[in-house]
């Protein structure tokens, strides 16, 4: 009886294994190093390049003459090397392996430390740096520590204005930022049924914060019929008796919106706690809460109104924000006033397109707020999409109301 | 794999953002990641890098993947990074730039003499000696080649 990871890496728990992997991808901020790499390692040509993704997200387009010049060398390097390429829009590339390329079973690798994300489809996904992934380009497989697991037990069922994003800062806060530092988290009980891949998504994102490998989710019916919408057809996972080295227990109905306070993410605190904290910017978005249902949340709070703070709001892919405009929302969104960004990581790692100034608070839905990360002297809250929409109309940090 | 110097101490939780700020991480310049080295947390930190041993905390080079962070500290003269737990990621990057990482407790005081022996699996601090973590024979050997670009090449 094993663990997801074990049953997937085929080995148990502490063993060091070597493993071809399905998908590995690098995006516009890792690719050049990898790139580099493989140059220096005299690798000419890749062994399976249909596995392989390029995925421009970080920064998107290009903000300076450097910037051009090292994605337009990237660009080149996808066409004669055969990588597919996701260019400038296509959006995050987490959430561009959620739209139809990520399948349960999978191993995937991905030069981001988020790549965490995609065990919400029951894969092992995993992030490295861009030297492994050079080597994994080049000889389509690398090693891994079978991890330990630690069972995230779900009960009970989001209500009021909770979010998955809510449950996520929990279980950060209750492990700690290295409280799964070389282990996996898989998330199980009653209490996933009730939760969306959308959500399931945001889960499994921020299991890095707390130091794992990877976060995931077994498929399930709700993973087959998500998968089925992209023309993937999969089985699902069944969670077998195993021995996980320790349980979390949650009961969803616990969970209240939250607020993590500048400059760790671990440390969380009731919106209701720092309600009227002055706000200079809140930022929507990111591959933790950039998706269709985290816009579509945002637009149901903020429509007919208007925000009384600069509120920035980033999609997480062009299929996202496509959808957003069909169904009416992006329009909601622009009308309430808010500045919209196209799909990619935004102002998140302080590159561009909205990093704050010396002393600027920002309100944002991402998963990372360490000090000076979204510019020098500015100061990063994290919530969930609902209590930045509060935030937004308020000025201030506010409590969200129940839906 | 032995190495040795000053040691620089550092506290829990240092993320990669401290150690090379996302402002700084678009060029392939290597000498401007050196030059701005834990600028977020001491400006003064990245003059007392050449030939330092780092010790830190738990936790160390948690957050992004980028492997800035560990070119950045390789190419600032640090000889190893001690710390008593690591960021998985980071922890990979440093063995794969050919950057001694060390898993171990011990004590720290700055400027103090900090030794290491990656094979034996010790670390020497204030005159006393410390059991680390042994390595895998994988990453040892990746470590003597100076990295994992040199131990494909070697390999080939």
């Amino acid at each position: 009886m094993s663990t997801l990871s074990e049953r997937i890496l085929g080995a148990p728990a502490g063993a060091y294994v070597d493993r071809d992997v399905d998908l590995a991808f690098a995006h516009d901020g890792t690719g050049v190093l990898t790139r580099e790499a493989l140059h220096e390692m005299g690798v000419e040509q890749l062994p399976h390049p249909e596995r392989l993704r390029l995925i421009f997200d970080h920064i998107v387009p290009a903000n300076t003459g450097t910037t051009a010049t090292l994605q337009a060398e990237l660009r080149a390097y996808a066409r004669v090397s055969g990588i597919p390429l996701s260019d400038v829009g296509e959006g995050i590339c987490h959430q561009v392996m959620s739209e139809g390329l990520v399948r349960p079973g999978m191993i995937v690798v991905g030069a981001d430390s988020h790549t965490c994300t995609a065990g919400a489809f029951g894969a092992f996904a995993t992030g490295v740096g861009a030297t492994d992934m050079a080597a994994i380009w080049a000889s389509g497989g690398t090693w891994f520590r079978v991890p330990e697991t630690i069972a995230v037990n779900l009960s009970g069922n989001l209500s009021g204005a909770a979010e998955p994003k809510d449950l996520a800062l929990t279980y950060v806060a209750r492990l700690g930022m290295e409280g799964a530092t070389y282990r996996a988290l898989e998330f199980v009980g009653e209490g996933v049924r009730g939760i969306s891949m959308d959500g399931r998504l945001t889960l499994c994102n921020m299991a890095v914060e707390t130091g794992a490998k990877t976060g995931m989710f077994y498929a399930d019916d709700l993973t087959l019929r998500y998968l089925a919408g992209y023309g993937v057809k999969a089985s699902s996972q069944v969670v077998e008796d195993c021995r996980y080295e320790r349980t979390l227990d949650l009961d969803l109905d616990d969970i209240v919106p939250l607020v993590a306070v500048p400059h760790r993410v671990d440390t969380v605190l009731e919106a209701e706690e720092v309600a009227g904290t002055h706000l200079d910017q809140v930022f929507v978005g990111t591959c933790t809460n950039g998706r269709y249902e985290d816009l579509e949340r945002f637009a149901r709070i903020v429509r007919g109104k208007k925000v009384a703070v600069r509120t920035l709001v980033f999609p997480a892919s062009r299929a996202v924000l496509s959808r957003a405009i069909e169904r009416g929302i992006l329009a909601d969104i622009v009308n309430a006033g808010c500045a919209v960004g196209p799909p990619g990581c935004g102002p998140c790692l302080g590159a561009h397109a909205g990093v704050l100034g010396e002393g600027e608070v920002c309100l944002s839905t991402a998963n990372r707020n360490f000090k000076n990360r979204m510019g020098v002297g500015g100061k990063i809250y994290l919530s969930s999409v609902a209590t930045a929409a509060a935030s937004a109309l308020a000025g201030e940090i506010a409590v969200p109301e129940v839906a | 794999m032995q190495g040795a110097g000053p040691a620089v101490c550092l506290g829990n939780d240092i993320d990669t953002d401290l150690i090379i700020a996302g402002r700084y991480l678009r060029t392939k310049d290597r000498s401007v990641w050196a030059e701005h080295v834990f600028e977020d947390l001491d400006p003064t930190l990245a003059g007392r890098l050449p030939g330092s041993v780092i010790v830190a905390g738990r936790n160390m080079g948690c957050g992004s993947s980028r492997e800035q962070a560990v070119i950045a500290l390789r190419e600032a003269g640090v000889v190893g990074v001690v710390a008593e737990s690591f960021a998985r990621i980071f922890f990979r990057n440093a063995i794969n730039v050919g950057l001694p990482v060390i898993e171990a407790r011990v004590p720290c005081t700055d400027g103090a003499r900090v030794a290491f022996d990656l094979e034996e699996g010790w670390v020497e601090a204030d005159g006393k000696r410390y059991p680390a973590r042994p390595l895998s024979e994988r990453m040892l050997a990746i470590l003597r080649a100076g990295g994992l670009v040199d131990f494909w090449r070697a390999s080939r």
